[in-house]
């Protein structure tokens, strides 16, 4: 579903973000990819969304990610960004979950329908109608996770999906992340969100893969994790 | 709450007034422009010296608050940073246009302080106008009969992204000052040796968030149409409002109704 075949990228002329990465996602997997603040996390998402252009390959689907495919591909990926104000833009909850089902052709009942749906399915439909400024941090989150179910996508890109929440609306968050049936992509140092989440971790360190496989394996390689500015998940560290 | 935070939950309130409900709130988004449209050209239209003439066209605005359940407070509320301004604009004439114009007892009242008066009135009134459209309708119904008057699309989407990231800078805006009070504790408002990086900063983060904004527009599928609300047809109530309140702006504006009962009371 989703490939990088040795890509680099540098913001800046000199200081590379990423240097010769490549993983391959098959459908249906969760992967979680980790890494200290500054590893290139979120700019691995952007690379995938053709929001910026690297060196290397990178394949969504069998589709090159090139100006000519973007528009497919960005209707194969649904994004949660980091910060949940910028995604929302429009008035209301509904209305921002319309955004994308009308982009793509749907007519309003149709689009009314979906998110009808997807509100039922996370149990929030009292938001359908609330303002977006009016919404506290925590269902502005489920409702940005909402917004990108609407688009119906093939895989759901999360950059670190569990910032800045209460112990509450981090499980809230990591149950519905659990039961959703697409490939995950999900970006996080919540270590324990992951291994609640994801099969499978990719570690990202000084721009390169620094460890990929199981999560079990990874998460619990408390040398490994340490050597790259992590720590083992707060539910596997020993407690005297 | 800071300052800057009211001023931004402020512009977020007015999606809210936006959205209750009330005859005037039900009336197209259409009939409500154009009716807006019409009265500002004719409150515009009125001659300098026509201070009298003009007060009438309060009756319109007083109606709408009263009709909407929009209280007058919070109109000149959300309107004080740019009130001001308007009403800056006729400072001078007092000074250029001595002439006497009338006598009140036995005070002289030069042109200039008439057309003073005409010209803060007539802002004013502008400016409760349009709040008032604005507080009664959702800006995407006004964007989408924007576009039915083929106002160009490009103008229409600027506009309504416009409203969105004033909305963005506003909130980098109030970071921004908590954080410099915070450490510059005791000091009113940014000193000016800092408004140079101040503003520099605050560009550079509304442009960030901005762009991310638009990324996510853009990952949602949109290239440069946007799918407005559908319109409801325009109703016999909007014909309704819009002649008759169309009829009445002419009749204010050319009838001298201030005159008429001066001239019946006074002898
Ligand atoms: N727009 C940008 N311009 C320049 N440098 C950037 C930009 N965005 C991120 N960086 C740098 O790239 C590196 C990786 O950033 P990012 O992918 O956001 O990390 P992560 O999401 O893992 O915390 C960081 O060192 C960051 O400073
Ligand atoms: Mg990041």
């Amino acid at each position: 579903m989703i490939e990088f075949k040795n890509v680099s990228f540098a913001y800046e002329k000199g200081r590379s973000v990423l240097s010769g990465v490549s993983f391959k996602i098959e459908k249906g997997e969760a992967v979680g990819l980790i890494g200290a603040n500054g590893a290139g996390k979120s700019t691995v998402m952007k690379l995938l969304l053709g929001l910026i252009r690297g060196e290397g390959e990178i394949y969504v689907d069998g589709l090159e990610v090139k100006k000519d495919n973007l528009p497919e591909i960005r209707r194969k990926l649904g994004f949660v960004l980091q910060n949940s104000d910028n995604q929302m833009f429009m008035p209301t909850v509904c209305e921002d979950m319309m955004f994308a089902p009308l982009n793509y052709g749907l007519t309003r009942p149709e689009a009314e329908k979906r998110v009808d749906a997807v509100l039922e399915r996370l149990g929030m439909t009292e938001l359908k109608y609330r303002h977006n400024h009016r919404i506290s941090g925590g269902e502005k989150r489920m409702a940005a996770i909402a917004t990108v179910l609407a688009m119906e996508p093939e895989a759901v890109l999360m950059d670190e999906p569990t910032s800045a929440l209460d112990p509450c609306n981090r499980r809230a968050v990591i149950n519905t992340v659990k039961e959703l049936g697409q490939t995950k992509l999900i970006t996080s140092h919540d270590l324990d969100m992951i291994m609640d989440t994801c099969g499978r971790v990719i570690l990202l360190s000084g721009g390169r893969i620094a460890a990929d496989g199981p999560s079990d394996q990874i998460l619990t390689d408390r040398e490994l994790l340490e050597a790259n500015r992590m720590e083992l998940p707060l539910s596997l560290t020993p407690r005297p | 709450m800071n300052k800057m935070e009211t001023a931004l939950h402020e512009l977020s309130e007015m999606d809210e007034l936006a959205s209750r409900s009330s005859p005037v709130h039900k009336l197209g988004p259409t009939a409500k422009l154009i009716s807006t449209i019409i009265y500002i050209a004719a409150v515009m239209s009125f001659g300098k010296y026509r201070l009298s003439a003009l007060i009438p066209m309060l009756l319109w605005p007083v109606l709408l608050f009263q009709l909407s359940g929009i209280p007058v407070r919070t109109c000149f509320y959300k309107l004080r940073i740019v009130l001001p301004l308007v009403l800056a604009m006729g400072l001078f004439n007092p000074f250029f246009d001595r002439e006497p114009m009338l006598y009140l007892g036995s005070a002289a009242v030069s042109g200039g302080v008439i057309s003073m008066l005409t010209l803060m009135l007539k802002g004013v009134l502008c400016l409760m106008a349009s709040f008032l459209l604005m507080a009664t309708t959702p800006i995407d119904c006004l964007c989408a009969s924007l576009r039915r008057l083929h106002i160009p699309k490009m103008l229409v989407t600027l506009l309504l992204l416009t409203y969105r990231y004033v909305g963005v800078m506003t909130e980098e805006l109030a970071v921004m000052t908590e954080a410099y009070s915070l450490r510059a504790p005791g000091q009113k408002g940014i000193h000016i040796s800092a408004w140079g990086s101040f503003l520099g900063q605050l560009l550079l983060r509304s442009m960030d968030r901005a762009q991310e904004l638009y990324s996510s527009m853009l990952l949602r599928g949109y290239h440069e149409h946007f799918h407005y609300a559908p319109m409801k047809p325009f109703s016999a109530a909007d014909g309704i409002y819009l002649f008759g309140s169309t009829a009445l702006f002419l009749f204010i504006r050319f009838v001298d109704i201030t005159r008429i009962l001066g001239s019946r009371f006074v002898r």
